[in-house]
């Protein structure tokens, strides 16, 4: 596995096609198609007069000669109302370079599979409309995670720092209930929760942290939030909530957010995660258990 | 090669839930996933899980509106035992767990919806999916079950006895999509497949582009029968842009269709003039395409859905996800404009033929969720009752076969002396000639019965050499070009509304993807996570899938359920009171059928028109 990193700071791209020495991926699918494919290239130029955008993607491949060297990839895609980012990678791919290669999956904001570097900013591809960026738009693996190819991170470490905090529910000291009786859980104490229970674990909010960039060990801002979410779920008991509290204010926990804020920022399901990490600073201040 | 007790093929809610039920039952399994169990589209689903909890609900009126749902083409034993283990199930949630909605009294929330006689769907908001999908992954998580995610599987190791109720499944082949290494991955138990819908099938669906039927064509290549294809829910509301769903909560909740010129249709122009909106699926997804058509849509293409008078307070409680999903893909706030929605393809009613057990006609091989056909659905599947299927049939699947006894099932599978065989009807369109030479081949082809191991290497070997050639070859036909045009043909000739013409062309043009499919070559050259060689396999999968689809819905000349057909629009009980079976036989698909079942347990469901 490569280490290589899609660093924001290196992001800037050979801009003159000279530099790059061959034709972007789009220019050399056109040209192929002029090989007995006439009409079906007229049918491409004339697409291509109309509205396009025109997109910067970064691409890497660890396994292929040429694109072992990071490079940045101009696509220029035909512009339709209501056009998403991944809508526009995605045509990228399908009509000029199918080794293009990004993470996709419900389109609908659900799946967080493709949370992308987009403009210089973390954002779901699937719910970023075309219209609302700066063009060229700019499209990029998201930060601080290890490349695996193009735009393909590995989660690894994410999922890994999810799995931290033990995130399944812990019932042990709630009443015994019987085997058809639901537990009761206030319409407030649900809605105490709600925000939290939105997490689609893209990535977005540890990739723009500057603390978890600098300490691997950090849970970060998801891993924290689903500790909230069982933490602040009245239905699992007291010590059960302080087991977890006292998971959250280890010396990598809670106590190293610097509340910058960019997690709340960057989250497409608007988690207010920096309050959450506060929140619970807090009770662990309360409880008198040690901090850092 | 890997080795476990039960391996199951998909990480959405029933590949879980079937895992979480192995696991209990003592095996060891292990879940195989080409997404992160996270990924799955189950996260996708809004609406709920239909169970009857409260007082005045019960089981048996669950079971009533669901065979009536169904149109009379539910099994009675498959939808009894969903109606049965449904609350126990959802109760089992709750105490994993999941955030349902709440009453004030700190109860279950349920709200109505299309087709119920009882308020009976269970909730989170209008993400019931998500939640459900992140508790029961939450729980896979707890006990530690063994996760491959991004593992594609390709295949089904088989025995290859001539008839497949002979045949033995022992494993899957599988290639991490990271590595693009290929392994086999033997299976002692049972192999659960649990890989989801077919949507991808389809060019406007609110699938996933994930959902591509994978576990239907590898069943079906193996010998299991595809059951009741033709059926296809079109959602009535989807974004017209992309397909995304807006969920029946919003007529449960009250949500009212327009039509251009402001009528409320559903009851103005007397489609249901006593459910309205909340009429079944089926009967709102062709009032809607009627006012299309009779020139009465907007922009001659979608209708209004209209949720600004239940006020901003209870659309936040119980809606906010479509206040996003309307905003962020159509750009209308919900709160001040009704939204645009038109049908999108939402859901396979049929899929891999099993029994209650959730085991197919080859041993070993099981099917859950979406992929599999129990069936609970019948013509028609009640909104609400896709996730308790998952639950229900999921748990049922990962324990049989980790080895409990579940007790004789009463739903026969595979083809025996209780099918109508009908070799002799003229087909429009020969089977023969829809050429499946194409679609890969059973494991153990050869004629030779080999031991486990040796079926797995031989499958793995196989799929190596697939793979090879798909990378080596250096040109051809790409597969994005093959699945574009599958897609348009199904949506065109194979939608809400078929003709038998029109079913014809959708099979010419499928026959033609599958010619161009012997040309298809992988661009992109590196081993390193090769969607383009991934989608092409997955392309494959779909033109087997689309097939069956387009043969049930061409042999089947009636209506019923969401299958219209305009030469015969009346649905005829004498004849049609049955499954269609399609089975890939000696590398043609054959078609047979067995009766229906409608004798439950204290009493036979009478076939009734549908009223609402």
């Amino acid at each position: 596995m490569s280490t290589q990193q899609a660093e924001p700071e290196s992001q800037e791209a050979p801009e003159d096609p000279e530099m790059k020495g061959a034709e972007s991926p789009q220019e050399r699918r056109l040209d192929d198609k002029d090989d007995g494919m006439v009409d079906d290239h007229a049918e491409k130029e004339a697409e291509l007069e109309g509205e396009t955008v025109l997109i910067k993607v970064f691409r890497y491949d660890p396994e292929v000669e040429g694109k072992q060297e990071p490079r940045f990839d101009d696509f220029h895609v035909p512009f339709e109302k209501g056009m998403t980012v991944l809508d526009a990678v995605m045509y990228a791919r399908d009509e000029y370079d199918s080794s293009l290669t990004f993470r996709h999956s419900c389109r609908q904001a659900v799946c967080g599979s493709d949370a992308f570097f987009v403009n210089g900013r973390q954002r779901l591809g699937c719910k970023t409309q075309i219209s609302d960026l700066e063009q060229p738009v700019r499209i990029e693996p998201l930060p601080h995670q290890e490349v695996v190819k193009d735009l393909v991170v590995d989660m690894d470490h994410f999922y890994d720092q999810m799995h931290t905090v033990e995130p399944y529910f812990q019932d042990d000291d709630t009443p015994a209930t019987d085997d058809l009786e639901e537990q009761r859980q206030s319409p407030e104490n649900r809605e105490k929760i709600k925000m939290s229970s939105r997490c689609i674990w893209c990535g977005a909010c540890m990739s723009s942290c500057n603390i978890a960039a600098g300490d691997n060990e950090y849970l970060g801002p998801a891993a924290i939030n689903k500790a909230y979410k069982f933490a602040m779920d009245d239905r699992e008991g007291e010590q059960i909530k302080e087991h977890r509290l006292r998971i959250l204010e280890q010396e990598h926990g809670v106590w190293r957010c610097q509340t910058q804020f960019s997690c709340t920022e960057v989250c497409p399901k608007d988690i207010p995660l920096t309050e959450h990490i506060q929140e619970l600073k807090r009770e662990a201040v309360k409880k008198n258990l040690k901090f850092w | 090669m890997y080795e476990h007790d039960v391996i199951v093929v998909g990480a959405g809610g029933a590949g879980l839930r079937a895992a979480i039920a192995a696991h209990e039952a003592g095996a060891d399994v292990a879940m195989v996933s080409k997404l992160h169990p996270v990924r799955s589209h189950t996260g996708a689903a809004e609406g709920g899980i239909n169970a009857a909890l409260q007082e005045g609900d019960d089981w048996e009126l669950h079971a009533y509106d669901t065979m009536k749902g169904s149109d009379y083409l539910g099994d009675a034993p498959a939808v009894e035992t969903l109606a049965q283990d449904a609350p126990e199930e959802t109760i089992n949630l709750e105490h994993w767990g999941m955030p349902f909605s709440r009453e004030d009294d700190g109860r279950v929330s349920q709200r109505p919806f299309g087709g119920l006689s009882y308020p009976r769907t269970t909730y989170a908001g209008a993400e019931t999916g998500h939640h459900l999908l992140h508790t029961m992954y939450e729980q896979v998580v707890k006990r530690g079950i063994q996760v491959y995610d991004e593992w594609y599987v390709m295949d089904l190791a088989t025995t290859d006895e001539p008839d497949p109720n002979d045949r033995e499944c022992h494993g899957v082949v599988a290639y991490d999509v990271q590595s693009g290494k290929i392994e086999g991955f033997k299976a002692s138990g049972g192999v659960v497949l649990a890989t989801g819908g077919p949507g991808q099938a389809f060019d406007h669906t609110t699938n996933a582009v994930s959902c591509t039927g994978d576990g239907h064509a590898m069943a079906y290549r193996a010998g299991a029968p595809l059951e009741d294809m033709e059926f296809i829910q079109f959602h009535p509301t989807s974004l017209p842009s992309t397909g995304v769903l807006i969920s029946e909560g919003v007529r449960g909740e009250g949500g009212i269709l327009y039509n251009s010129e402001g009528e409320r249709f559903m009851f103005e122009h007397g489609y249901a003039n006593n459910s309205g909106e909340l009429a079944s699926r089926d009967v709102v997804a062709r009032a809607e395409l009627t006012e299309v058509n009779e020139g009465r849509g907007v922009d001659d293409e979608y209708v209004h859905l209209d949720m600004r008078h239940l006020g901003e307070e209870r659309i936040m409680d119980r809606l906010e996800n479509i206040l996003h999903l309307a905003e962020d893909f159509e750009g209308v706030d919900g709160l001040v404009e009704p939204m645009p929605v038109k049908p999108g393809q939402h859901y396979a009613m049929g899929g891999i033929e099993v029994d209650e057990n959730g085991e197919s006609c080859v041993n070993g091989l099981y099917a859950a969720g979406e992929c599999a056909c129990v069936s609970v659905h019948g013509g028609n599947r009640l909104g609400g009752n896709a996730l308790p299927e998952l639950i229900v049939f999921g748990k049922r699947a990962g324990r049989h076969a980790a080895g409990d006894d579940l007790g004789e099932p009463e739903i026969r599978t595979g083809y025996g002396d209780d099918v109508e065989d009908e070799t002799d009807t003229e087909l429009p369109v020969a089977p023969g000639e829809a050429g499946l030479e194409t679609s890969g081949s059973v494991a153990a082809d050869g004629g030779v019965t080999a031991d486990a191991e040796g079926i797995l290497e031989r499958t793995v070997e196989s799929a190596r050499e697939r793979v090879d050639h798909l990378m080596e070859k250096d040109d051809g036909v790409q597969h994005a070009e093959i699945r574009a045009k599958l897609q348009k043909a199904m949506t065109d000739y194979v939608n809400v509304f078929r003709t038998e013409e029109g079913v014809k062309k959708a099979l010419k043009v499928i026959r033609e993807c599958r010619q161009e499919y012997q040309d298809v070559y992988v661009d992109d050259p590196s081993r390193t996570f090769n969607t383009d060689l991934q989608q092409t396999i997955e392309t494959r999968n779909l033109i087997d899938v689309a097939e069956t689809i387009a043969l049930g819905a061409l042999v089947r000349n009636e209506f019923r359920g969401a299958h219209w057909r305009q030469e015969n629009q009346i649905r005829d009980d004498e004849n049609w009171l049955k499954h269609t079976l399609i089975s890939w036989d000696d590398g043609e698909p054959s078609i047979f059928y067995r009766p229906v079942i409608l004798e439950g347990e204290n009493k036979t469901y009478e076939p009734k028109e549908r009223s609402y």
